[in-house]
């Protein structure tokens, strides 16, 4: 009953996909939230135009139609931009384009929680870190992103669940995933509610796994900061 | 891009009286789930603060089974999982039910948003103000009375901002459904771009589309906001 067919390292491998496929589109949403943080609160009126739109609109238009959008149109673009510039043609395999286009969608939900965040850290932190002679990219580092942190990080949290999960999409674009393993397995075996109540629980497991570490890493981040103990 | 939406606008928006049209489909999926969803997550949220452990756990587990998994995930369970079991071909019920694409999307999406909106519910409910209660017990008010009339009038409007967001999320959602074969927006522009290999102007029409509904329902979310949360505008 409880035997995996012979499909136990092709759905430890989708497993695999899946977690690399996550942390890279985590770490591209990150990047891409701090820039369009930093956007929405800078004093150029023409950035903050492009980081409210694009916030806007990716926020209300579902993941998995972006997804497709620009899953397909993507190799067409560069397809087009590769004849025009009489370049060799690129081709990008679904990995790629999925992280591309997850970490293009959350970076619009990252942006938010950033922005959030950052409002959050008070004024006088920036002002008294410059006052010091601190260079703008050092003061950031060592004084405004620690502390932003902490206020962003149950928005990232959370924003990590979303993307967590959102990665399951990935395998209707053809990216053999922890779900598109567990299929094909289902498929050769006839046992798909077996199989893909196993790639459920692997996602059950990654994501208590995820919340283990919030919590270490709300600890991290809360150093210094007195808290009410009841 | 034209061609797309002299083609295929009639199955995105308009009727021919005979099928559900894309967007009818859509926002059926998403108010049978937000229904089924809200059905269920406000006795489970009064569970889910129970003082009794028995009742608590079950409310627990739901909750962490649907919200720790991938929607697409749990309608793969539901839609090939469950028919794929032997049982469910003898009983006929069953067997009508689970063959159906949109019964076992419904079910599916009614089941995971409702494990989310337990989860807000229960969190509003449990920011009671205690002295509420308090006041009510003096007054001599039975626990469904005081649920009724106290906790979940305030615990609800509470939830409001929260809960809104939620339901936009589920509107994202109902694009799986077009992997169930039921024929909703997203399948229609599916299906555009199969006619035409033109990804992007089949694609940008259901973006549009989903937008437009978007930007609706947080519009309507924010004048109910304005109505049922006036007592806190400063």
């Amino acid at each position: 009953m409880f035997s995996l067919d012979g499909y136990g390292p092709q759905i430890f491998a989708g497993a695999v996909t899946t977690v690399e496929l996550s942390l890279l589109s985590l770490l591209g949403s990150f990047l891409l939230g701090l820039l369009g943080a930093s956007a929405k609160l800078s004093k150029s009126r023409t950035l903050f135009g492009i980081a409210t739109a694009y916030t806007t609109l990716i926020r209300a238009v579902p993941d998995l139609v972006l997804m497709l959008l620009i899953f397909y149109s993507l190799q067409i673009w560069l397809n087009d931009a590769t004849d025009y510039f009489n370049l060799n043609d690129i081709n990008l395999d679904p990995f790629t384009s999925g992280v591309i286009t997850l970490g293009f969608i959350y970076g619009a939900y990252f942006t938010e929680t950033f922005r959030g965040a950052f409002m959050a850290v008070p004024k006088g932190q920036m002002e008294a870190a410059r006052s010091f002679g601190m260079k703008p990219l050092y003061a950031f580092r060592r004084i405004l992103f620690p502390q932003m942190m902490r206020y962003a990080l149950p928005g990232l949290a959370n924003n990590w669940q979303v993307i967590l999960k959102s990665t399951a999409l990935v395998s209707l674009i053809g990216l053999t995933d922890v779900v598109k393993a567990s299929q094909n397995a289902g498929e050769g075996t006839f046992r798909t509610f077996y199989f893909t109540s196993i790639a459920g629980l692997i996602y059950l497991f990654l994501s208590s796994v995820s919340k283990l570490v919030q919590v270490y890493l709300t600890r991290k981040f809360s150093v210094g900061v007195r808290q009410v103990v009841f | 891009m034209i061609y797309i939406i002299q083609t295929y606008g009639k199955a995105f928006l308009f009727s021919d009286g005979y099928n559900m049209t894309g967007l009818a489909m859509t926002l059926w999926l998403l108010v049978a789930a937000c229904v089924i969803g809200f059905c269920l997550a406000v006795p489970l949220a009064i569970l889910r603060n129970s003082k009794y452990f028995l009742l608590r756990a079950p409310v627990w587990l739901y909750c962490f089974l649907f919200t720790g998994t991938p929607l697409y995930v749990q309608l793969l369970v539901i839609y090939t999982g469950i028919y794929s079991l032997e049982f469910v071909h003898h009983v006929p019920s069953l067997n009508d039910f689970f063959r159906s694409g949109i019964d076992c999307t419904i079910l599916a999406f009614g089941l995971n948003t409702g494990a989310y909106t337990t989860e807000i519910f229960a969190g509003a409910i449990r920011d009671t103000n205690f002295g509420e209660v308090d006041a009510a017990r003096s007054l001599g008010y039975s626990t469904p009375k005081l649920y009724r009339r106290i906790i979940l009038p305030s615990a609800l409007r509470r939830a409001l901002p929260v809960y809104s967001n939620e339901v936009i999320l589920m509107l994202h959602s109902t694009t799986l459904a077009f992997t169930a074969t039921v024929p909703d927006i997203l399948k229609i522009a599916n299906d555009a771009y199969s006619a035409t290999y033109n990804p992007f102007a089949a694609f940008i029409v259901a973006a549009f589309l989903y937008a437009c509904i978007s930007f609706t329902l947080i519009f309507s979310f924010r004048k109910a906001e304005a109505h049922f949360l006036a007592f806190q505008k400063r």
